[in-house]
């Protein structure tokens, strides 16, 4: 006998060790998210992700999928919580599109406007943020970092560098790199590593390579995010 | 006096690129004047607000005490405000400035700039003085509707105000929403 769980009431399968998420995935059902990537451990942190599972508030990413569990997804409230998640990442950083490289490749503009999010709703922080433009091939910009812990994931994971790490708590949490000078050009990343290329935001861009497609005819500008993430993620879980 | 809807529109700390994409609805500008009425607007450069205005469209940040006055001006006279454009919803390519301590700011611009003559920094009374950040609107007055894009397109406008001269909850699609 399959397992099976339902989303929103409809049932899907499951294989024991998936995750909600991704027996999601596999089954077409797209669930918000952005520290989540299959390739990586999952890190539960941006909370995007949240369902309801049989009534109580769950990660998605991490929560495992058992027999019998009914999942609510596409919820108005789980979008409004969503969108407000959404928002608080906006106004913590200093994310202004029109003057992003990444604009319309971008995940987490691509979850707001997936969310209609219209506005920011808090009060703007305008944190003091650095830019790293030391490497000679990439760019760290931290005021677009949402602290998602995909590049230091995938930095250790798969570079096998451990280039970055998340120091502080809170207000105070940033992102480091591991060099004497804190500098990136100082460690041995390079512009084909996986860290390099995962950035859900316009924190670490590739340089040189920022409009070589025009903004209007980028990922985004055409295609929603759910469609863009199901037809990528499912083909790794494959 | 007429029955029509009366728009009142202003341009903050913004460059008039949300009016420009405003007027790029084209010959529809007709079919729009036959129930709206400019009030104050630099398309009418009435100066002042109209008591019955219904709706006041907000272009641009605040960056200045003037600017704080204008906003409490729309907000009072407008029964209802849109905040238009990326600079008035969060700021936008003004508040960049925001990083820059302001009298740093100032010395770039006045004093040390490349080029610059007889320099000195600009304190006739008439001119408004800056505030230290550049705020979205939102954090002065309540703001009734947000139109993102830098800018809005034509079609943005034209889905908000037909949607709300129609009596409807404005609504915008996904294609309408953009942020750059």
């Amino acid at each position: 006998m399959t397992k099976t769980l339902t989303i929103d009431g409809v049932t899907i399968p499951f294989e024991d060790g998936q995750t909600i998420i991704q027996a999601a995935t596999a089954a077409g059902i797209y669930i918000p998210h952005l520290c989540h990537n299959p390739e990586f451990t999952p890190h539960g942190s941006c909370k995007l992700c949240t369902v309801k599972v049989n009534g109580r508030n769950c990660s998605a990413c991490t929560f495992p999928a058992m027999d019998g569990q009914a999942v609510i997804n596409n919820a108005k409230d789980l979008n409004a919580d969503r969108q407000k998640i959404t928002q608080m990442l906006f106004v913590e950083g200093n994310h202004f599109c029109p003057s992003c490289e990444k604009t319309g490749n971008c995940q987490l503009q691509a979850v707001a406007y997936h969310l209609n999010m219209l506005d920011d709703h808090f009060p703007l922080f305008y944190p003091h943020r650095e830019l790293d433009a030391s490497h000679e091939e990439i760019l760290i910009d931290h005021n677009r970092c949402i602290f998602c812990t995909l590049c230091v994931r995938a930095s250790h994971e798969q570079d096998g560098k451990d280039v970055f790490a998340i120091s502080g708590r809170g207000i105070n949490k940033h992102l480091i790199v591991n060099s004497e000078t804190g500098l990136l050009k100082d460690t041995d990343m390079s512009a084909s590593d996986k860290a390099a290329h995962i950035c859900p935001t316009g924190a670490i861009l590739i340089k040189h390579t920022a409009y070589q497609v025009p903004i209007g005819k980028r990922i985004y500008d055409h295609q929603q995010i759910d469609q863009v993430t199901l037809n990528s993620e499912s083909e790794h879980d494959k | 006096m007429t029955n029509k809807i009366r728009v009142a529109t202003t341009s903050l700390a913004g460059c008039f690129g949300c009016h420009m994409s405003f007027l790029d609805i084209d010959e529809r500008i007709l079919e729009l004047a036959e129930v709206v009425v400019f009030d104050r607007s630099p398309i009418t450069d009435i100066e002042h607000c109209s008591a019955d205005c219904d709706i006041g469209l907000i272009e641009g940040g605040v960056c200045n005490s003037e600017n704080v006055h204008t906003l409490r001006e729309f907000r009072k006279n407008c029964k209802i405000l849109v905040a238009v454009g990326a600079c008035a919803i969060n700021g936008g390519l003004p508040a960049m400035r925001n990083f820059i301590p302001l009298e740093d700011c100032l010395n770039e611009a006045y004093i040390n700039g490349i080029g610059v003559e007889n320099a000195q920094i600009p304190s006739d009374p008439e001119l408004p003085l800056l505030l230290d950040k550049v705020r979205p609107i939102h954090e002065v007055v309540k703001v009734d509707y947000f139109l993102p894009g830098c800018p809005p397109s034509a079609d943005v406008f034209w889905k908000f105000l037909t949607d709300l001269i129609a009596g409807k909850e404005p609504s915008l699609p996904y294609n309408l929403v953009h942020y750059d």
